[in-house]
């Protein structure tokens, strides 16, 4: 559980530390670091250089854009937990924060660092899936956004180039009704099998940990969307897709549960 | 929670005194070993074994030697002559028990992933463990043995020397014939098998070794995160080679041990044979993860438990066979394990006929050990649930087989049938108030209530009546059973001329409060403030006999010790006051402090000044010994057996198999209870336990033999989330083993509340024809068992 060295620096602006990712072949931003430190720790991550973003306020905020709430990326969870203008606006994704880990892991974790990170069995990821945020990323070559379908690319991979900071996700306005089931086994787990249900106009469907990356239950989505009953799209939770089998769940018990939550988010979501 | 601040005088027993150890815990001001600042110390890391069984075929230290910061890297072929022999066994249970030669260093094969194979020693902690990555290791790789059963069939050896996987069997059968015959005869039957999983005990403080050469060399301080600094004191002093007079061990503050600090470890060796190879400091803690597999299991068995029973339910007979696992060496008390619950598996029944059998064998698994209830749990989950699976069977209720069956009051003191002679009791008493305060007919009507809807969240009712056997333990019955010691405790109670009275105990606290509890025990005698004693214990300079904490007993052997001490002190004191009186003896009479003459209380003598006197030692009775001091080392005549009655209410959500444990109703008797501050932290936390390897817990192995639940993202401790406010009762039945009446809680919780737990599983959906479910009762598993009966 100790880390093998590497170098620390602070950065003071986000143009500091992209400067210094460039500079570098294997430099990491560190934001709340829970979810870095621990695959450092494991030494299943060893990078050389750790680029602090941790204390740049400039990217700490949420703001009220008129369709949609711009939060910035090193927002913490408890920001987002407690945030009026989200649980005016977007409040699956106050409820959702309240959802992670513990108190501790909500007052350092950040929303960018979870995006960034990317984990398929993470909460905030599926939930940005099924709100259709976008995602701005800045690097040396300026700025650039990316729509949450197609930012997460596999395990622990997403559409980030070394030298690229997320910085904002915006996330579109709700006003339809909206339910988050998360299925673990002790409060402070991360998720067996979670369910995002939005209802905004059409409805959004997306599943935590039932793959590597968060994933769309389109089949279900589809059915409900045509008119299809709760019962008989909730059956195609996991249509298409090949959940991971480990020690919590097999992936056919995952198959089973995405179905028991699908049909209870929807019947959430409809009441 | 209310507490009281009556911490003197004679009324303190009994008080929810505030525990005095807390502050110190709560502020991070006690120092726990690592926290020891020691100049100058090198620090120690383990290369262990990835593979669980297999040969090492070469092993290449030269990269890691010559790294930054390293100052020697071993392996076992560099240290062999740097201990005296093998790490030891406390604990050969029969004549021809089977123990393979285990050293701190894997000498030529390995047999568990975990295994140490080489220790580097370093400047630093970092750079010893970076050194680990450098070290190159080949394993030509066997395949793993890691199913007990297949491991009985000796199909694949182990332990070659040895020649078989089977470590020993054990008997305990007094009358086979009978035992056949009430099995012959039954009206009923039921035979269940069990699987006890292994369990990582995790606590809190990860284990943690220091040891400090004197600055001139030959002698030695050792400061351990350790229940046992005494038995460790004697063992390191063996396995290493050094004088007993050399060493000196110190348990600093530590956070918890539930048995897995009970054990002389690999690292405690090696700290203290390198600090004598390079004279310098050594100190070594573990990692989160390390934790994981190189500190002993818990559990692990398989329980085959058959009840004969006449036609009213009366059980007649019971016949148990348990495979249990060994792990792939012997620890320190690994083989005594199962006989702790040998004696227990007819529960609190009055059950006349017996017969137990063990055989425990080796695995390429981490070696198990004593674990929170050793034994006891495992005998008592075997009984409640098979007691359960007879009321089923005969369509009786879980309380109706129950009080059919029960140990009646009147036959106390009883003579079990395994050969115990249980102290004191009142099972029925204790039952009908558990159900009572539970509210056990509200509980069945909603039970059925929710059947008959239909509803998907179904209740269920578990009961658990446990009784065990602790304060560990008379030595002659220990001698019987082949233990390496005694079971004995010491205690030392002495009055300091300004009136200041210390209190020097062999007992080992590592989170249970006994400086508080000993404290009570001689403000209550002498009526004294609390303030005015202090607790001295785990260093074996200041306190050189003892026998430590684990089995419960701390209170009832260790307690009495001080018990008896003080009452010597008192006596002697009484003999100076009445010398300074002019008064016989009896004559005087005694409270908060103060001799007074009987008739005439205005004649009176302090404590206080019997101590002055006893220091100046100017005018003490012809042939008295100067100084106020008492030492006593308390033998018990028996064990104490604490009982008591847990209920579970449970609800199981039949979509997801998901299990929420709702209520939790204890009644538990352990005597007189000298703190109930102290026992109701005992019973939360113990159930607590329980309840995780109820629904929780599990040291999961692939088939490779890799620990799969080697993180605590993966095992699965529960937290207070999980756990309903716990709803406690009591009742008192003093027992008559020892002066204080007193008996034990350290392990009653966990020992009783496993078995709760799962009956109320089955419970919720016995309607269902489900009949057993494996634990932990994981929402997969229960989600699997009502699928497969329901399509049944
Ligand atoms: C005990 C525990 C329990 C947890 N439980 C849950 C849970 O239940 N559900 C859940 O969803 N999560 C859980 N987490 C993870 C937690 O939410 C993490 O905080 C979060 O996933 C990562 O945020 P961070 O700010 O800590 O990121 P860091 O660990 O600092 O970084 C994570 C990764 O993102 C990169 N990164 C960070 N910020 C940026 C950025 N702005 N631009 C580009 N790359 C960036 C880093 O380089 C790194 O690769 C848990 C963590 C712990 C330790």
């Amino acid at each position: 559980m100790f880390p093998s060295t590497f170098d620390y620096v602070r950065a003071g602006s986000v143009a500091e530390a992209i400067s210094i990712l460039d500079g570098s072949e294997d430099a990491k931003l560190i934001a709340g670091g829970h979810s870095l430190l621990p695959l450092m720790k494991l030494r299943l991550a060893a990078p050389s250089t750790l680029v602090d973003i941790g204390r740049l306020s400039e990217l700490s905020f949420i703001e009220d854009r008129g369709d949609h709430v711009a939060i910035g990326a090193l927002t913490r969870h408890r920001d987002l937990e407690t945030s009026a203008v989200l649980k005016n606006s977007v409040p699956i994704l106050s409820h959702v924060a309240g959802e992670v880990g513990d108190p501790a892991v909500r007052h350092r974790g950040t929303i960018g660092g979870s995006i960034a990170h990317g984990d398929g069995a993470s909460d905030l990821p599926a939930a940005v899936l099924a709100l259709d945020a976008t995602m701005v990323v800045r690097s040396a070559a300026g700025e650039r956004t990316v729509p949450a379908t197609s930012f997460f690319k596999g395990f622990l991979e997403t559409d980030l180039a070394q030298g690229e900071v997320l910085t904002e996700i915006r996330v579109p306005k709700t006003s339809g009704g909206w339910s988050y089931k998360k299925f673990n086994r002790r409060a402070q787990d991360w998720a067996i099998v979670g369910v995002a249900v939005v209802r905004n106009g059409s409805t959004r469907i997306s599943l935590v940990n039932m793959g590597s990356t968060p994933l769309r239950a389109s089949a279900s989505e589809n059915a409900i969307n045509q008119g299809a009953s709760i019962e008989e799209a909730a059956h195609l939770a996991s249509e298409g897709i090949d959940p991971p089998s480990d020690l919590n769940a097999s992936a056919e018990y995952r198959r089973h549960l995405a179905s028991v939550l699908v049909r209870r988010a929807l019947q959430e979501a409809s009441a | 929670m209310t507490t009281t601040e009556t911490t003197s005088g004679s009324k303190v027993l009994g008080q929810r005194v505030l525990r005095r150890e807390d502050p110190e815990l709560l502020t991070g001001e006690a120092k726990f070993s690592d926290d020891l600042a020691i100049p100058g110390a090198l620090h120690m890391a383990v290369l262990r074994s990835t593979v669980a069984h297999g040969r090492i075929t070469s092993i290449d230290t030269s990269a890691a030697r010559s790294r930054p910061g390293v100052v020697a890297v071993y392996t076992y072929q560099d240290l062999k002559d740097d201990w005296a022999g093998p790490m030891p066994c406390a604990w050969p249970v029969t004549a021809d028990m089977k123990n393979p030669a285990h050293f701190p260093l894997a000498n030529g094969n390995v047999n568990y992933v975990g295994d140490g194979v080489a220790v580097v020693v370093a400047e630093s902690k970092t750079a010893a463990v970076d050194a680990l990555e450098a070290i190159e290791v080949d394993y030509e790789e066997l395949d793993p043995v890691l199913d007990l059963e297949e491991s009985i069939s000796d199909s694949n050896v182990i332990h070659s020397e040895i020649g078989t996987n089977l470590s020993y069997t054990w008997e305990l059968i007094p009358n086979k014939d009978a035992v056949d015959e009430a099995f012959a005869k039954a009206a009923h039957t039921v035979s269940e098998r069990y699987i006890q999983q292994r369990l990582v005990p995790s606590a809190m403080e990860p284990r943690s070794v220091v040891v400090v050469p004197a600055p001139f060399g030959g002698d030695y301080t050792v400061y351990s995160a350790t229940q046992v600094p005494h038995i460790l004191k004697v063992m390191l002093a063996l396995t290493v080679g050094i004088s007993e007079t050399k060493l000196r061990v110190v348990a600093p503050s530590v956070g918890g041990g539930f048995g897995s600090k009970l054990n002389v470890y690999a690292e405690e060796v090696l700290a203290l044979a390198l600090a004598r190879k390079l004279r310098r400091p050594v100190r070594w803690t573990e990692e989160r993860s390390e934790n994981a597999v190189a500190t002993i299991h818990g559990r692990g068995q398989i329980q085959n438990i058959e009840l004969a029973a006449d036609a009213d339910g009366k059980v007649t007979a019971v016949r148990v066979n348990l495979v249990a696992d060994m792990g792939a060496y012997l620890q320190l008390v690994t083989p005594g394990i199962p006989l702790l619950g040998a004696f227990l598996y007819h529960g609190v029944y009055d059950i006349p006929n017996y017969s137990f059998t063990c055989r425990s064998v080796f695995t390429n698994k981490t070696p198990t050990d004593a674990y929170r209830g050793a034994g006891r749990p495992e005998a008592t989950y075997a009984i409640e649930r098979a007691m359960d699976a007879l009321a089923r069977k005969l369509g009786v209720s879980a309380v109706e087989i129950r009080k059919r069956n029960f140990i009646p009051a009147e036959s106390f003191p009883y003579s079990s049938s395994a050969g115990l002679v249980f102290d004191s009791g009142d099972y029925l008493t204790n039952f009908n108030k558990a159900l009572d305060m539970v509210g056990m007919d509200e509980l069945l009507a909603e039970k059925k209530l929710r059947i008959d809807a239909g509803s998907r969240k179904l209740l269920g009712i578990g009961i658990s009546f446990f009784v065990e056997m602790c304060g560990l333990a008379p030595s002659r019955v220990l001698a019987s059973l082949n233990y390496g010691a005694g079971g004995w405790e010491a205690a030392t109670v002495r009055i300091l001329p300004t009136s200041k009275i210390q209190v020097v105990t062999g007992t080992a606290p590592h989170g249970q409060g006994h400086e508080t509890a000993w404290s009570m025990i001689v403000a209550e005698k002498l009526g004294v403030p609390m303030a005015d004693i202090e607790v001295l214990h785990s260093d074996t300079a200041i306190a050189p006999y003892g026998m430590d904490t684990y089995g419960s007993r701390s209170l009832a052997v260790g307690g009495t010790a001080i018990h008896i001490a003080t009452e010597r002190v008192l006596d002697k004191a009484k003999a100076i006051a009445a010398h300074q009186l002019e008064v016989a003896e009896e004559d005087l009479d005694y409270a908060e402090g103060i001799f007074t003459v009987k008739g005439s209380p205005d004649r009176a003598f302090p404590l206080a000044a019997a101590a002055f006197e006893a220091f100046t030692a100017h005018n003490l009775p012809d042939g008295m010994e100067p100084n106020l001091e008492a030492s006593v080392t308390w033998d018990p005549p028996n064990f104490t057996f604490p009982y008591g009655s847990h209920i579970a209410v449970v609800e199981v959500d039949t979509e997801t198999g998901k299990v929420d444990l709702v209520r939790y109703q204890a009644v538990d008797d352990c005597g007189n209870r000298v703190n109930p501050l102290i026992i109701e932290g005992q019973v939360h936390g113990g159930i607590a336990q329980g309840v995780a390897q109820a629904l929780f817990e599990e040291a999961a192995y692939d088939s490779a033999g890799n620990l799969l639940s080697a993180t605590l993202a993966d095992y699965l401790v529960p937290s207070a989330a999980e756990l309903p406010s716990f709803e406690l009762g009591e009742t008192v039945t003093p027992s008559p083993t020892n002066p204080l009446g007193v008996k034990g809680i350290g392990e009653a919780g966990t020992i009783a509340s496993t078995p709760a737990v799962m009956n109320a599983v089955v419970d919720a959906l016995s309607h269902l024809g489900v009949e057993n479910i494996e634990m932990p009762a994981s929402p997969e598993r229960v989600w699997r068992a009502i699928d497969g009966a329901t399509r049944r």
